[in-house]
């Protein structure tokens, strides 16, 4: 993965493939205090003890096509080349929290990368189940945030997955990022 | 402090409504972009970003784009799957954004099959 906004698609994937209908992806961007939080919650069907402990092992996986995971433990990977840490929190049936965190201007610390692209791979429906994406943004404190329930809402009937909303929504969260981030210089 | 949120929707769903064919019944097509973690690390996402676009420029409403996890052939990633209505599957393979620019226009908009970057015919069974 060669940036963090991959990682961010590729947790997702899990919390799909464990029937989520609510996740919540959030970026942290703590430059004051040099940090940098990606955080992934889901209310997907959880682990137990035994799958948690073995979550970050490589070459665990409960897919059937393949005989390795990686997803996760990249990810942890990630956080601890730029002197960061990871944990995963899940209770069956509740869902899971999984959290990265950072040092911000850590030499080896991956770039975000188009977190944009990210989230518009997303919020078309997947595997054809129409599931609920939070999205929240924060530069030192100030917020963006995108919830496609309300998005939906909002659009009464034209699909979010309709190609005017999509180039929409992209320009809309480049925007808006960028306003939030010309508020820190 | 005040969130910052995607704005103008209203807006745009007027324009969307007076100018668009609301995709009614069935959609002439269906292509699924496999979203793995062998998918994403080959470019996957680029991969969804210009078939958006494609779509977008070429103003064809009536196309489904959809995600999968991993198919078990890593090795062949970026892959997506196009379903023509009435027509079985066809499994792409070693994808780039110009081969998916050749897909959208002739196997999804002409519906004649890129045989050259398509997988095989029946591969599924051979294990």
């Amino acid at each position: 993965m060669e940036d963090l906004s991959l990682h961010i698609l590729d947790i997702v994937e899990n919390s799909i493939e464990a029937g989520a209908r609510r996740i919540k992806i959030m970026v942290d961007e703590d430059i004051v205090h040099n940090r940098l939080v990606l955080k992934v919650t889901d209310n997907g069907h959880g682990m137990d003890q035994k799958s948690l402990a073995k979550a970050l092992d490589p070459f665990y996986t409960t897919k059937k096509v393949r005989r390795v995971g990686l997803g996760l433990s990249l990810l942890a990977q990630a956080a601890k080349e730029a002197d960061g840490d990871f944990s995963i929190k899940s209770a069956r049936g509740k869902g899971t929290e999984v959290v990265a965190r950072f040092v911000y201007d850590h030499i080896d610390r991956r770039p975000l990368g188009k977190i944009a692209d990210t989230v518009l791979a997303l919020i078309i429906p997947v595997r054809d189940v129409n599931i609920d994406f939070v999205y929240e943004h924060r530069v030192n404190g100030r917020i963006f945030s995108l919830d496609t329930k309300s998005i939906k809402k909002e659009l009464a009937g034209v699909e979010i997955s309709h190609p005017a909303v999509v180039r929409h929504i992209r320009k809309e969260i480049r925007k808006k990022l960028k306003e939030l981030r010309r508020s820190v210089r | 402090m005040k969130k910052l949120k995607i704005g103008d929707l209203e807006k745009l769903r007027e324009k969307v409504r007076k100018t668009a064919v609301l995709r009614e019944g069935k959609a002439r097509a269906k292509i699924t972009v496999h979203m793995g973690t062998c998918g994403i690390a080959a470019g996957a996402r680029e991969i969804m970003s210009a078939l958006l676009n494609e779509i977008d420029k070429k103003k064809v409403q009536d196309i489904i784009v959809t995600t999968s996890g991993c198919a078990g052939l890593c090795s062949r990633e970026p892959m997506a799957t196009v379903e023509i209505h009435g027509t079985p599957p066809v499994k792409y393979v070693d994808l780039t954004k110009d081969k998916v620019k050749r897909i959208l226009s002739d196997h999804v908009l002409k519906g004649s099959i890129v045989t050259e970057y398509a997988l095989a015919l029946g591969s599924e069974r051979t294990h």
